[in-house]
């Protein structure tokens, strides 16, 4: 794993590159994307996979952490696997970007108070309530859970499980107006 | 539409591959594969009993090197599968064509651990262009027909299809996609093979300005069949040319443009005017780090035109002036057309006159060289490369495994002809000659195949040639037997301080002649200087069986020139007779 600041995960580090990839939902897949980032010494900070719209394809959006030169030879790589048919990388500014996140938490006495108060500024969601713990779950931008995370982290966390984020490009003035007459139709 | 025909998988199998049109196919069957032998027997393809499934591989290799066409191997499950790596890891790192089948378990046990199970596409995902388990008999000819369109096209290279068997034996409802049902079921595989005509017109107008520029042609020229253009493009501009260890052949070498193979033991010449040049065109080359050296030292004031058929190339290791993705011999068609557009228009070239004449001093200052052999001493193993060279009938193929012995072939061997040299040069796989000699012979029967080979090397696959002597396939072999791991002695040599670790193969075994001789073949054994020609005389003779020659040679020769590991090739070291005028290659 690269250094990763362990509070600020995904952070702003000039490394930090968000790749949309489309490919042919057939069996080996992932393991054929996780396989060329392995061999060719890239590291994968997090993944994301799941069909698409046509279940003929999937959508894999991988995070990952390097410069942008050895970004370029990833991309051409990864293009090489037959059953990749587009990689688009996500300008984080020009992207939406979800992520969830589930989170338990000790949480004893009074204390469990100021935790259902934090779930309920950062519009969570209490998943499971224990004797001296809470499960919460949470899901927004990643930006939004690192926050949370770190508040959390002053109580005690026990165990928590991000996703990894999933991504779509934003959609400028033309495009939404385009969605929208196609809803209208 | 004719009535629908039910075949087992086994036979849809067979008849997808000779609808690929394949003639021959390599092999060796096992548990999981025996239903596809069943309808081979009633095939039109010829299929050759290898000794050790490698032993297919390499073959299927060798035939894909002189032909042009897809190598068809096909092994069983499990050990099979795993031997067969080494190959196609070889074809992946060269680009050769290749298709391989392979047995798998069936179905029902995959994961279970089952007698001879092994994860075949994973273990093989990594060193093949892309692979394939086939689940359903009615998915055989569609994986056949793409694994054929993936080998061939774009970037040549290995597919593997994995068949388990009881999707041989299943019953299917025989059916052959159309090349659009192809191309439409691979959507994310669509190479370029035009270039960009604006990076052609740049690059031709680069090319008339260079004063100092090289042609650097890799292995690329010849899977796009491109020597043919590549040689006007040189011809028309007067650029002269290197040809790297993958690209031997692709440019005659007795062609005055000719400077021969450049790299780690390229010859003086071939390396400097690289390292001199401003412009430096990159046809189907990767700047492989055994051409480059050192990279930051890698010939630093050239511009570069980079041409690849794949795009990951563009860059990876040296960033390209003129990145153009498409196929050679496209692409250097349309260049040269827009060169002689730019003449035409009036254009003039820079004159490439004091450069050349700056190579031709090189070339008389540094020639090839090794010192003469000391009278009754051992064989010099270049002076039996020159007697076979010269020995050999016109049209000769000559293969070879790896290390010092394939360095010299390719030194001192004269190319004069596209296809004719078939070797290791990426993974540098030892073993790989003897094999791939006799894919080469199974390939071009009408030409005489000479495999030249290390002691080292000839142990690891000699066996292959009980499968050319019982298939009637006469191969050439000439071991350069220096009784050890040469290059790695020449390593500890020079960089270990002669202390030498593991590399004596010496001891008096093998006895050579008589394992030729147990395998078939006719064995020659030459130890003394005026029995090099008429052992090689005889061996040209010998058409009806297999002839190995050993040559027993100096066991302390070095290959120079020769550029250490991690230097950069300005600091190449050159013949040590030659030291005294170093100072003049600048």
């Amino acid at each position: 794993m690269n250094p990763v600041n362990p509070n600020n995960p995904y952070g702003d580090s000039p490394q930090h590159h968000i790749l949309s990839v489309l490919v042919q939902n057939r069996p080996g897949v992932l393991a054929r994307v996780a396989g060329l980032f392995a061999r060719r010494g890239y590291n994968i900070f997090s993944l994301a996979v799941a069909p698409t719209e046509d279940p003929d394809f999937s959508r894999i959006t991988i995070v990952v952490n390097v410069e942008s030169t050895p970004l370029e030879q990833v991309v051409k790589q990864l293009f090489k696997l037959i059953e990749v048919v587009r990689i688009t990388e996500l300008d984080p500014r020009k992207s939406v970007e979800r992520e969830l996140m589930m989170c338990t938490v000790r949480a004893v006495g009074d204390v469990r108070g100021q935790i259902l108060e934090l779930v309920n500024v950062f519009e969570g969601k209490i998943l499971a309530v224990g004797t001296d713990s809470l499960t919460l779950s949470l899901d927004g931008s990643p930006d939004k859970l690192d926050d949370c995370e770190e508040l959390l982290r002053s109580y005690g966390i026990i165990e928590i499980q991000r996703t990894g984020r999933v991504a779509l490009p934003k959609l400028d003035r033309e495009a939404r107006s385009r969605a929208t007459k196609g809803k209208a139709n | 539409m004719s009535q629908k025909e039910t075949l087992t998988g086994a036979e849809a199998l067979i008849r997808s591959l000779e609808k690929e049109q394949v003639d021959v196919m390599f092999g060796l069957p096992g548990g999981c594969i025996l239903p596809a032998y069943d309808p081979l027997l009633k095939s039109s393809i010829r299929h050759i009993l290898v000794r050790h499934e490698q032993g297919a591989g390499h073959m299927a290799e060798g035939y894909a090197h002189v032909t042009g066409r897809p190598g068809v191997a096909m092994v069983t499950s499990g050990p099979a599968a795993t031997n067969m790596v080494t190959p196609l890891c070889d074809a992946y790192m060269d680009s050769i064509p290749l298709v391989v089948i392979t047995g798998q378990v069936p179905t029902t046990a995959i994961g279970t651990d089952a007698f001879q199970e092994c994860d075949t596409v994973g273990i093989t995902r990594s060193v093949t262009k892309h692979n394939e388990l086939v689940m359903r008999a009615e998915d055989i000819p569609m994986a056949i027909r793409q694994a054929f369109h993936v080998a061939t096209t774009g970037r040549p290279g290995p597919v593997l299809i994995d068949v388990p068997k009881d999707v041989l034996q299943n019953s299917m409802t025989w059916n052959w996609p159309s090349d659009d049902e192809v191309i439409d079921s691979l959507p994310g595989y669509k190479p370029t093979t035009k270039g960009h005509p604006r990076m052609i017109k740049e690059a031709a107008k680069l090319i008339l300005a260079a004063q100092r520029p090289i042609l650097y042609l890799g292995g690329g020229v010849l899977k796009a069949r491109a020597a043919e253009i590549v040689r006007e493009l040189a011809e028309l501009t007067q650029i002269p040319v290197v040809t790297t260890l993958m690209a031997r052949g692709a440019f005659p070498d007795d062609h005055p443009l000719c400077l021969g193979m450049p790299g780690m033991h390229g010859n003086a010449t071939a390396i400097t005017a690289m390292q001199k040049s401003d412009l430096l065109i990159a046809l189907g080359s990767r700047f492989d780090d055994r051409v480059t050296g050192k990279v930051s030292g890698f010939a630093q004031e050239a511009k570069i035109i980079h041409v690849d058929i794949d795009p990951a190339e563009q860059g990876k290791v040296r960033r390209p002036d003129v990145p153009i993705v498409g196929d050679c011999r496209l692409v250097v068609e349309e260049l040269v057309k827009a060169i002689k557009d730019l003449l035409n228009g009036g254009d003039t070239q820079a004159d490439v006159g004091p450069w050349r004449s700056r190579l031709s001093g090189w070339r008389e200052q540094f020639p090839l060289a090794y010192d003469a052999m000391e009278p009754g001493g051992a064989l010099k193993p270049q002076f039996c490369l020159e007697k076979l060279r010269d020995g050999a009938p016109d049209g000769t193929i000559v293969a070879s495994g790896v290390g010092q012995h394939q360095m010299w072939t390719s030194q001192y061997w004269n190319f004069t002809e596209p296809y004719t040299w078939v070797n290791s040069g990426g993974l540098g796989t030892m073993g790989f000659a003897v094999p791939a000699a006799i894919g080469a012979k199974v390939g071009r029967p009408d030409r005489t195949v000479w495999a030249v080979d290390g002691d080292g090397c000839f142990q690891m696959t000699a066996q292959e040639l009980i499968t050319a002597t019982t298939e009637n396939i006469p191969v050439k072999i000439a071991i350069l037997n220096n009784s050890s791991l040469g290059m790695v002695r020449q390593w500890q040599e020079m960089f270990y301080g002669e202390r030498y670790s593991e590399v004596n193969l010496g001891g008096g075994v093998p006895d050579y002649v008589k394992w030729a001789e147990a395998m078939g073949c006719v064995g020659i054994r030459v130890e003394a200087e005026e029995e090099v020609e008429n052992a090689i005389d005889k061996a040209n003779s010998i058409n009806d069986r297999s002839v190995v020659v050993e040559f027993r040679v100096e066991q302390m020769e070095k290959v120079f020139p020769m550029v250490p590991a991690g230097a950069g090739n300005d600091d190449l070291l050159i013949q040590p007779s030659q030291n005294s005028r170093r100072e003049f290659l600048r």
